[in-house]
């Protein structure tokens, strides 16, 4: 089940370079997220899994399709020299998988993580907070702080855009374009 | 696409069903998988197919841009004003226990109002950025 999953993000993700049509990128992508959210959901991260399916393959999406009916869709070919970008990837992927063999392996149940905190989260959340779900719980309660700065940092994103495009409809053309 | 009979017909079947699947994962966030940054995209994304279907004006008739505005900030707002209430009842910033007698329940009513802060924002913020980029090309 891993193997193919990985066969068929592998596969994506060489489709999505290969692709010129950028539509079809972003189809792509969104196949991609959705994979990725199946592999979650295969390790039993089922809050994660829906996270990546609802905002990467579902708004991200629809966002990247909304940008490209501005910009236009098709990539214009970039000859370029290969090496150094290879070189760069090569020398990252190396990087990762040289940190990923001093972790302990998956589910193991010596591994710090399990020893920290996560102990009391797991058998007394409920009881403390009456919530069945730990990871809304832990989300919500045991880590409001981070809860509350991430969703000041979508509030900025949103600010953001709105003052470097404007939200308002221009008066004039667009107004009789609507009522048409 | 607003030509198109069979896109227009199947959005309309499909959004009543997405939003109100938003709302349940946004209210039932305690018990199973999701919460308000899930439903707020999902929500998101029911509005954003409406207005990709149907056209931007229409979309600015279902979701006026003025609300928009005012929701973005309201649900930082209201995220942010637990904290203080809970301060107002004695407790620390966002120390949801102190909201009532029983700590369980002041929990219980914290988690609730804190998830929806969080999906009023992401819904909000979602939205305003879709209508940003397709209100370039009118």
């Amino acid at each position: 089940m891993d193997i193919v999953l990985l066969a068929f993000l592998a596969a994506t993700a060489v489709a999505v370079l290969r692709v010129r049509s950028l539509f079809a990128v972003a189809m792509l992508s969104g196949i991609y997220s959705f994979l990725s959210a199946t592999f979650f959901l295969v390790m039993d991260a089922v809050d994660v899994s829906f996270t990546e399916a609802a905002v990467g393959a579902g708004v991200s999406t629809m966002l990247m399709l909304a940008t490209l009916a501005q910009v236009g869709h098709e990539e214009r070919p970039k000859p370029r020299g290969r090496l150094l970008p290879l070189l760069v990837v090569g020398i990252t992927g190396a990087a990762l998988i040289y940190g990923t063999l001093d972790m302990p392996a998956f589910g193991d149940p010596d591994a710090p993580i399990h020893h920290h905190v996560a102990p009391r989260y797991l058998e007394q959340s409920l009881e403390a907070t009456g919530v069945p779900n730990v990871v809304t719980s832990v989300l919500a309660s045991y880590r409001g702080y981070d809860t509350l700065g991430e969703t000041t940092v979508i509030f900025t994103a949103g600010v953001a855009v709105v003052m470097l495009l404007g939200l308002k409809r221009r008066r004039g053309k667009g107004e009789e374009d609507d009522h048409a | 696409m607003r030509e198109h009979l069979v896109p227009r017909v199947g959005t309309k079947i499909l959004v009543p069903f997405i939003l109100v699947f938003a709302l349940y994962v946004q209210f039932h966030g305690d018990f199973g998988p999701g919460g308000g940054f899930q439903a707020g995209v999902i929500f998101a994304a029911g509005i954003i197919l409406y207005t990709m279907v149907f056209g931007l004006g229409e979309g600015r008739r279902v979701v006026a841009p003025r609300a928009l505005l005012t929701l973005v900030p309201l649900g930082v707002l209201i995220y942010a004003g637990v904290g203080v209430v809970c301060m107002l009842f004695g407790g620390e910033f966002l120390d949801y226990s102190a909201l009532a007698h029983d700590p369980r329940h002041g929990q219980e009513l914290g988690i609730l109002l804190v998830e929806l802060g969080v999906g009023t924002t992401v819904a909000a913020v979602m939205i305003t950025i879709f209508f940003a980029f397709a209100g370039r090309g009118e």
